[in-house]
């Protein structure tokens, strides 16, 4: 496996869209909602529409989180700008919850610094709130109300609720709106938890898992959701062990392990700078691959088959087949296969990381 | 589809329906809840019939029902303030619902505030429901010093709800529901509802709040006489300790 700094960079500071990496945030005046200028449905970032005054959803820097002796998070910086879906990639553990509840507000940081919408989620706590949607990994709301009671409940909270009968409809809790929250399946009880995220009209929503125990068809409703989310402006921050959840959703992938940043990037910067990944021919058999060892990684995998991993560009698989070529094999076979997001995570989350920079 | 649905309109609605659709869901929520409504009225409404009309328990007193139904009142008052609140709170607490709900744009003190009038609005309800029962069978009481009456009992509830929420946040929910009916069961038993309180003199008073409230509504609503300041100050106590160690020992999640 590469190094990962090949692949994207390791505990840098969040880039942009454009590159905008200099522009801090700044406190949104009397914390008056941004009020997006457009609601059409072309994919793009508020990033790109907002210059100079507008702040990034999510704003964290060297935050630490220790609970007793173990320590949650260390030193984690992040940025999320605005309109866009960034997943926190992680398996459990990894600190990926301890660093969204000190986003939400319920938890303080034991050091460094965090800024929502431009503001600080405890001391402006009461402020944030109406602006953020939060969808937690559990629980949160009555067990003896009725799913169609709560969504109602939050809609009240709020100057211009979406309409609660639209969300039921459109997460297909119609049937369960009379049931009683604790008689609700698990999945049934994840998509009304994102109703009431939603249904404030939130400029930025906290997604803990959000598609935790749900099956197939809530999974890819759900993410239709989320992708409608971002075309109309919203700016998602989710949390996932599902690669391909973060593959299909995400704008921007925060790798955690340990508590530590492990790499970021979007999922094509991940994938695709490592190049093909993995190079197979199928040639003679029992060829000695002495003199290709000492510039690539080779090995025969089965009589016949050679594997040829690493990173290769252009120049490389060049040089690979020119070996070949000279040793006047036969080659029959060739294929290839890029880094999928899955050998990124793997390689950098797994008990002893290969090439994985930390 | 329509586009641009989920456009972001965040905001808050006006404090005042945002407390009131909570007040709403609370009262709606512990009407749902068969062990609260039997605590706070089946228990007092039997002791008011059982102790009052019949010759069942001693009495130190000929007017049972003058001795019995102000004792009742005040059980309901525990009932509600107390034990419903305490059990309640603990399982929103487990649930997450109080973290979630103070998370929205209700917000912490809003939540406290729409769960204490909701008490309120319980406590008024179920006292003017006992205290008609208990005119209907023949109580008469006296109105000439409902001012007080109506004092001890804020004092009281007060008192009551900082307990309930001390033990809710330090206790498991399983735990706070055992020591909530416990306490509820011990104070009924020698809190002078159904038989006197043991005389142990104005220290009493601070260790059964509920002999204390049902002694000053008896003073009051029976004999149309004024409370003995030996309860103002138990009851005032009491009123300030729990609520605020429960402030400093509150948890949210």
């Amino acid at each position: 496996m590469p190094g990962i700094e090949e692949v994207a960079g390791v505990n840098g500071r969040w880039r942009g869209p454009h590159g905008s990496e200099g522009d801090h945030p700044r406190a949104a005046p009397g914390g008056a909602p941004a009020r997006p200028p457009y609601r059409g449905r072309r994919r793009i970032g508020w990033a790109e529409l907002m210059v100079g005054g507008d702040v990034a959803a999510v704003e964290v820097r060297d935050v630490v989180v220790r609970y007793g002796d173990t320590t949650a998070v260390r030193g984690v910086s992040l940025h999320a700008p605005r309109g866009r879906v960034l997943a926190l990639l992680g398996h459990n553990g990894a600190g990926k919850t301890s660093l969204l509840q000190v986003c939400e507000g319920f938890r303080e940081p034991d050091a460094g610094t965090v800024r929502i919408l431009g503001m600080d989620p405890i001391a402006e706590h009461d402020a944030l709130m109406p602006r953020l949607g939060i969808m937690l990994q559990s629980g949160g709301v009555y067990p003896w109300a009725a799913a169609g009671e709560i969504l109602r409940l939050f809609a009240s909270f709020a100057a211009t609720p979406l309409d609660p009968d639209m969300l039921l409809d459109r997460l297909g809790l119609r049937k369960v709106e009379k049931t009683r929250f604790r008689r609700l399946s698990g999945g049934e009880q994840q998509r009304l938890s994102l109703a009431v995220a939603l249904v404030g009209r939130p400029e930025l929503v906290f997604l803990d898992e959000p598609t935790a125990g749900m099956d197939t068809e809530a999974r890819h409703t759900t993410w239709q959701l989320i992708e409608e989310l971002r075309a109309d402006g919203v700016s998602v921050l989710l949390t996932t062990h599902l690669l391909d959840e973060a593959e299909r959703l995400a704008d921007d992938v925060v790798i955690m392990r340990s508590g530590e940043v492990a790499a970021t990037g979007t999922p094509a910067e991940l994938t695709a700078a490592a190049g093909i990944d993995l190079l197979e021919v199928r040639a003679n058999p029992g060829l000695d691959l002495a003199a290709l060892k000492t510039r690539h990684e080779v090995a025969e995998t089965s009589p016949g088959e050679y594997a040829i991993t690493g990173a290769l560009d252009t120049r490389a698989l060049a040089d690979v087949l020119a070996w070949f070529a000279a040793a006047d094999a036969h080659v029959t076979a060739v294929s290839s296969r890029r880094r999928t997001l899955e050998d990124v995570y793997l390689s950098l989350t797994s008990q002893n990381p290969v090439g994985a920079a930390q | 589809m329509t586009a641009g649905t989920f456009a972001p309109a965040p905001g808050r609605a006006p404090m005042r329906t945002i407390i009131g659709t909570q007040i709403r869901m609370e009262l709606l929520l512990t009407a749902r809840r068969g062990e609260a409504v039997v605590l706070a009225m089946g228990v007092p409404l039997l002791v008011l019939l059982g102790a009052g009309l019949t010759h069942a328990t001693n009495l130190p007193t000929g007017d049972r029902l003058g001795f019995v139904v102000p004792g009742v009142l005040a059980l309901t008052v525990m009932s509600t303030a107390f034990t419903g609140q305490a059990i309640t709170t603990g399982y929103e607490r487990s649930y997450g619902v109080l973290k979630r709900l103070g998370a929205s744009p209700l917000t912490r003190p809003g939540l406290l505030l729409a769960k204490t009038a909701a008490v309120l609005v319980q406590i008024v309800l179920q006292v003017l429901f006992l205290g008609l029962v208990g005119v209907l069978v023949g109580w008469r009481p006296q109105f000439g010093d409902i001012l007080p009456a109506a004092g001890v009992t804020v004092l009281a509830a007060a008192g009551y709800s900082g307990l309930a929420l001390l033990l809710a946040s330090v206790l498991k929910p399983e735990t706070t529901t055992g020591a909530a009916t416990l306490i509820y069961v011990l104070m009924l038993s020698v809190g002078g509802i159904m038989f006197a309180a043991p005389d142990l003199g104005p220290v009493g008073w601070f260790l059964l709040p509920l002999a204390a409230h049902a002694q000053a509504l008896r003073d009051t609503l029976t004999d149309g006489a004024s409370i003995p300041l030996s309860i103002w100050l138990a009851l005032a106590t009491w009123a300030v300790v729990w609520p605020a160690v429960a402030a400093r020992k509150f948890r949210w999640e």
